[in-house]
């Protein structure tokens, strides 16, 4: 308990104070060392976790989790069908699928009309007309990627799809190109391959997921396949896996189900193919980790050399206070009295530097931020670094210094007093 | 107030080994003001130095106000030093960024005297070698007998049995060194047991006793008449 009330004691800090200030110059260098280090943690992964909630904000529109599957030619010939069938998706895959993979939450068919073949449809609205790109979609979907619809509006719903209603959702660029700047396009009709929809929502384009598009018109996927005559047929299936299942193994487990209802080989690699964002997204998710990882040793790595630095000047100041710490101990300081001094001085400048280096990484953090805050294609967002790993920087910091601060208090303990008397 | 018997030390120099005391008996009174005197390589700081608990003896007694000095480790002799000794070395020895005050609060401090009674213990201590309105000056402010003197409020400071004096003059010039001999006679004659190391016969002749050293053995002790240094002043 005597070491605590050392610690707070003014008498102490006086001491230390009287002591460190007397070299300044060496006193602020040193500190910059550690300051540096910290500095560099702190800048470091708050980068990092900048990054990574970057990455997160750029897919925070479409399950982590989630696939798209789609169907093409065989290659390989299998149970009596030769090489080069072209495989489809049917509606009825859908129920196959979600007895076969338990691990998935939803499916959306999807079919399309302009993006992969098919004629762009063209939209009329009065005198204007335009070609835009055309999918016929159930409501699930929305669970899967989420569609952003503007205030007054809404997604296609359940009721769409039950009678058929010829409803349509609208992308942001359509409304500029069909309506008035001043127009409420909900309510309207517009003309689609000559059948007239009613305008239900408008979509805000969100980049990144792909093929879409700005001007995308959605349709009901019942709608759609009664207009373009699909039958059963599906162009792809989004799909989205429960939060904790493994992205990678669902895609196998469907693709297996597909081939053994479609009546593929096995083995045929190429029969159905998919695009597995929860895939790409782990792969990311990997590399901010990286980051992380990385920033975490560099910092750390830093905060150790800069102790060591100090370590190093509390020596030389040790050395340069050999007589000074002679008459101390001939005044009465017992050895762990000069012990704790040193220790002392040195964990006060560490911690010092600590913060210090912590202020000024969250200001430059801050001002990254700032600095980026316009760019939404830029994958950085609220650099933080959780308190935690500040907290935690800081006691090894205290350690680091109270540990490196032990050799040079050492080394004043050591000489005997006489000796240290007698240099000059 | 000291009691020292058949006192031994020997340094080691390399394969052979340097007997520097060579069995030293002698004893103070309370309130004396010894000399210790002899020329260098006599012995004179060594045996000051063991007096001063920084070094240790290899044989023989010494008993200290009635308590013996033996096998002590640093913190213990620390505790000694801090309670029964008050050092004036020939260098002064002031902390050089700590003020006259400061500098003579510090074996308190070490005592752990609370911060009000320590200050105003120091300045006590600065007004009577006479320094009182230098108490806020640094080392590097005060001329070599000033610091002497600073020097002397501090070794004061820890009310210490005895006073121990490596060659206080040694660094000053002859009327600084009369001023500092008269502030020790002064203190000597409030009965504070005085030691002085010097080699300087007229600083020897102000003192009461004066033992002169040589290769290790005391070969003189001897009451004098008192020189008062104030006469010189």
């Amino acid at each position: 308990m005597n070491s605590l009330k050392v610690i707070f004691d003014r008498d102490t800090w006086q001491e230390i104070f009287g002591s460190i200030s007397k070299n300044k110059t060496r006193t602020i260098i040193t500190v910059i060392g550690v300051l540096w280090g910290i500095f560099i943690y702190i800048a470091l992964s708050g980068a990092a976790k900048g990054l990574d909630n970057g990455f997160e904000r750029q897919f925070e529109n479409i399950a982590m989790n989630s696939m798209f599957i789609w169907a093409q030619r065989t290659s390989i010939p299998y149970d009596g069908f030769k090489i080069g069938r072209r495989v489809e998706l049917k509606l009825s895959d859908i129920d196959y699928l979600k007895q076969r993979v338990p691990q998935v939450e939803f499916i959306a068919p999807r079919n399309a009309r302009g993006v992969f073949g098919g004629g762009v449809p063209l939209v009329v609205r009065n005198n204007k007309s335009s070609n835009y790109n055309v999918y016929g979609d159930y409501p699930e979907l929305t669970k899967i990627a989420t569609k952003k619809i503007y205030t007054g509006g809404r997604f296609i719903n359940d009721d769409d799809i039950r009678y058929r209603r010829k409803v349509c959702v609208i992308g942001e660029r359509t409304q500029t190109e069909l309506f008035d700047e001043d127009e409420d396009p909900i309510g309207q009709y517009i003309r689609i391959d000559n059948i007239y929809f009613q305008v239900v929502g408008v979509h805000k384009f969100v980049p990144g997921g792909g093929f879409e598009s700005d001007g995308d018109i959605f349709i009901p996927f019942e709608t759609f396949r009664k207009i373009y005559n699909t039958g059963d047929k599906v162009g792809w299936f989004t799909i989205a896996a429960y939060d904790d299942a493994d992205v990678v193994a669902v895609e196998k487990d469907i693709k297996v189900a597909l081939k053994r209802i479609h009546r593929v080989s096995p083995d045929d690699e190429r029969a159905f193919g998919g695009f597995n964002l929860g895939e790409i997204f782990n792969k990311i998710v990997g590399f901010s980790k990286g980051m992380t990882l990385l920033s975490l040793i560099v910092g750390i790595a830093t905060i150790i050399a800069g102790v060591i630095g100090i370590g190093n000047i509390l020596l030389i100041s040790v050395k340069e206070r050999t007589k000074e710490l002679g008459v101390r101990r001939a005044l009465g300081a017992t050895p762990s009295e000069v012990r704790n001094q040193i220790i002392l001085e040195s964990v006060f400048l560490t911690v010092i530097a600590g913060i210090l280096g912590i202020i000024l990484g969250a200001f430059v953090l801050a001002g990254i931020n700032a600095a980026t805050q316009d760019m939404t294609d830029f994958p950085y967002t609220n650099p933080t670094v959780p308190i935690p790993f500040v907290l935690g920087a800081l006691f090894i910091m205290v350690f680091l210094g109270t540990l490196i601060g032990l050799i040079p208090a050492q080394r004043a303990v050591s000489i005997k007093p006489i000796d240290a008397l007698r240099e000059e | 107030m000291i009691q020292i018997k058949n006192l031994h030390k020997s340094y080691k120099m390399g394969t052979s080994s340097l007997h520097v005391l060579k069995g030293i008996n002698f004893n103070v009174e309370q309130g004396e003001l010894v000399a210790i005197m002899g020329s260098s390589g006599s012995g004179k700081s060594t045996l000051l130095n063991i007096l001063g608990m920084l070094d240790v003896a290899e044989e023989g007694d010494y008993i200290l106000d009635n308590v013996p000095i033996k096998n002590l480790n640093e913190t213990k002799a620390a505790k000694y030093r801090n309670k029964f000794l008050g050092f004036v070395f020939q260098s002064f020895n002031l902390i050089n960024y700590k003020t006259a005050l400061e500098n003579v609060s510090l074996p308190l401090y070490y005592q752990g005297i609370p911060r009000k009674e320590r200050q105003q213990s120091a300045l006590n201590y600065l007004e009577k070698v006479g320094l009182k309105d230098w108490a806020t000056h640094l080392p590097s402010e005060l001329s070599g007998g000033q610091k002497q003197r600073v020097a002397i409020a501090r070794a004061l400071a820890s009310k210490p049995k005895v006073l121990l004096a490596d060659e206080p003059t040694g660094a000053l010039d002859s009327t600084t060194s009369h001023e500092v001999m008269d502030l020790i006679q002064k203190i000597n004659q409030e009965g504070k047991t005085i030691l002085v190391v010097t080699h300087e016969l007229d600083i020897a002749q102000m003192c009461k006793r004066i033992v002169k050293l040589k290769d290790g053995v005391i070969v003189e002790d001897k009451k004098v008449k008192q020189v008062l240094a104030s006469s010189y002043v």
